[in-house]
């Protein structure tokens, strides 16, 4: 490094980074007696840290969210695992806030923010995605477990009596949609957001405060829908009779039915 | 443009076509093998050539197809080549007598029939270089609904689906697509009804299979799942000839009502696909 380019501590204008980092409770601010360069590379990593959490709940926020999302689905690209995200929204938001005050409506949030970040495992990145909307993303998830990670989410936010004045507690209910990454190459971020917001419109429409995941499906073909394929075989219309030459009634029908089920 | 992916025929003009940005890739499968899915794909192309597209047919089936049985091709260099690195993509192309490009896959590709993310990186560098050079590239895919399959699918932007009117044929072809739909959230999926008995009986299949479809099939709201009936091509005898004599039907006997229906469905395929904008 030559001359020119070092760099004064007392040149730089810090005050206002010191003034943002002081005023949040979780950063821990560097002493004055470190090295400039431990000083400054310190204000630099809580301003970093900052830029990625959502203010109320101590949460990440949707510019860490995004990143991560597409840092997952590359990943998934290929490794193939699957990931879930899962997008949550509180239901009646608007009534606590409404009937409660918004403080009330914040500390509802604040809780509920407690609340996800221990129903998940550390490798998981929950965000508050925005309003009274949060998402998780859980990356190597395997498909059978998902469902069952979202229902424990959903009861557990619906079992907190959150405490919004000494002598009020409020409970509250989510309704949870998600999405497994698509496996498939054409997939962006926000395809893979929109297929767990249907799920979460899906809950939402069909009374709150329930679980809909965009499964990656099983594809099976029920005896069902074998039925109503051939329904107009098994009525005897001579076209289709015509069609099938012995050898595809006999040998082949067969088969395919053994195959399927 | 002289391009080396789009090899000269002895003694023919390469057909003169506008370059377009991109070319359109159409996915020929079918679920289960055995009904014509190479024989469609290969004829198809030899049609579509015909009326002056610059068509290529990569073998998707990854050493598995039998598109160079059916063609009577036996190139030195396939794509296998091309994956290991022992040729350039341009040596591997080469001229089917039917007018159009063939990227086969060599013996030595079914080692990579299972899809690691290698695999599907040099898949999807070779197609983004192959796809600018052609009005369509048909990507023969192999049989059944295994990942390899669903992936050569999802790089095409349009699906043909070949079935016959045989009971497990339309079964396959109907998981098959109910697939397509869940995984790939496909909306228009193309059909093509082969060896067929008598007039209106694809059509009448197709609307069978999309009553099922409409009945089992969940879709987003406002995203309906269709198929799009695209012909039929008529049992015929000529067509097992062709087959055995390892030509081209549309080559041996143009004719013919299989020729002729797969004539016809490259007219449709032309309107559908290539000439609409993108």
């Amino acid at each position: 490094m030559n001359a020119s380019s070092v760099i004064h501590l007392q040149e730089l204008r810090l005050d206002d980074a010191r003034a943002l980092l002081e005023h949040d409770p979780s950063t821990s601010l560097p002493k004055a007696e470190e090295s400039s360069t431990v000083y400054v590379q310190s204000i630099i990593d809580n301003l970093c840290e900052l830029s990625l959490k959502d203010p109320l709940t101590g949460l990440s926020n949707r510019r860490h969210f995004r990143s991560v999302l597409s840092r997952e689905i590359d990943s998934v690209a290929r490794s193939g695992e699957s990931a879930l995200l899962l997008m949550m929204d509180i239901d009646h938001f608007k009534h606590v806030n409404d009937t409660y005050g918004h403080q009330a409506g914040d500390q509802v949030l604040q809780a509920i923010a407690k609340c996800l970040a221990t129903c998940v495992r550390p490798m998981d990145t929950v965000a508050r995605y925005g309003g009274e909307e949060f998402a998780a993303i859980l990356p190597n998830c395997p498909v059978s477990f998902g469902h069952i990670v979202a229902e424990r989410i959903r009861e557990a936010i619906g079992d907190l009596l959150i405490a919004v004045s000494p002598v009020l507690k409020v409970q509250v209910t989510v309704s949870i949609g998600g999405a497994y990454a698509p496996e498939w190459v054409r997939s962006t971020t926000s395809l893979w957001t929109d297929r767990a917001d249907i799920q979460l419109y899906r809950a939402k429409s069909e009374g709150r405060n329930r679980v809909f995941i965009d499964e990656q499906q099983v594809i099976a073909v029920s005896a069902e829908e074998k039925s109503m394929l051939f329904g107009p075989l098994s009525m005897g219309d001579p076209a289709w009779i015509e069609n099938l030459s012995a050898d595809a009634l006999g040998a082949s029908a067969g088969s395919a039915m053994n195959r399927v089920n | 443009m002289s391009d080396v992916l789009n090899p000269p025929q002895d003694n023919v003009a390469p057909p003169i076509v506008p370059l377009k940005p991109l070319g359109k890739v159409l996915a020929v499968t079918s679920g289960k093998g055995g009904v014509g899915k190479t024989f469609v794909s290969a004829n198809l192309a030899a049609a579509l050539a015909k009326r002056g597209h610059r068509v290529l047919v990569l073998d998707a089936d990854l050493g598995l197809a039998n598109l160079d049985v059916v063609l009577n091709l036996y190139p030195k260099v396939t794509l296998h080549d091309v994956f290991t690195g022992k040729a350039k993509l341009e040596e591997a192309i080469v001229r089917a007598p039917g007018g159009f490009s063939v990227l086969l896959a060599g013996s030595g590709m079914v080692e990579y029939s299972r899809l690691t993310p290698e695999v599907r990186d040099d898949f999807l560098r070779i197609m983004g270089g192959l796809i600018p050079h052609y009005d369509i590239v048909l990507l023969d895919t192999g049989a059944g609904i295994s990942d390899v399959v669903l992936f050569a699918v999802s790089l095409a932007s349009e699906v043909l689906v070949v079935a016959t009117p045989e009971p497990t044929s339309l079964t396959d072809a109907y998981a098959t697509i109910k697939v397509l739909a869940a995984q790939q959230k496909r909306q228009n999926i193309r059909m093509v009804i082969n060896q067929t008995a008598r007039l209106g009986d694809g059509r009448a299949i197709t609307t069978q299979l999309q009553q099922v479809l409409d009945r089992f099939v969940k879709t987003e709201p406002g995203r309906p799942l269709r198929l799009i009936h695209m012909g039929d091509i008529p049992s015929d005898p000529s067509v097992r000839q062709a087959v055995m004599r390892r030509q081209l039907l549309l080559l041996s006997m143009p004719g013919c009502p299989a020729a002729m229906a797969i004539s016809q469905l490259a007219a449709k395929l032309e309107d559908t696909i290539i000439n609409r904008v993108s």
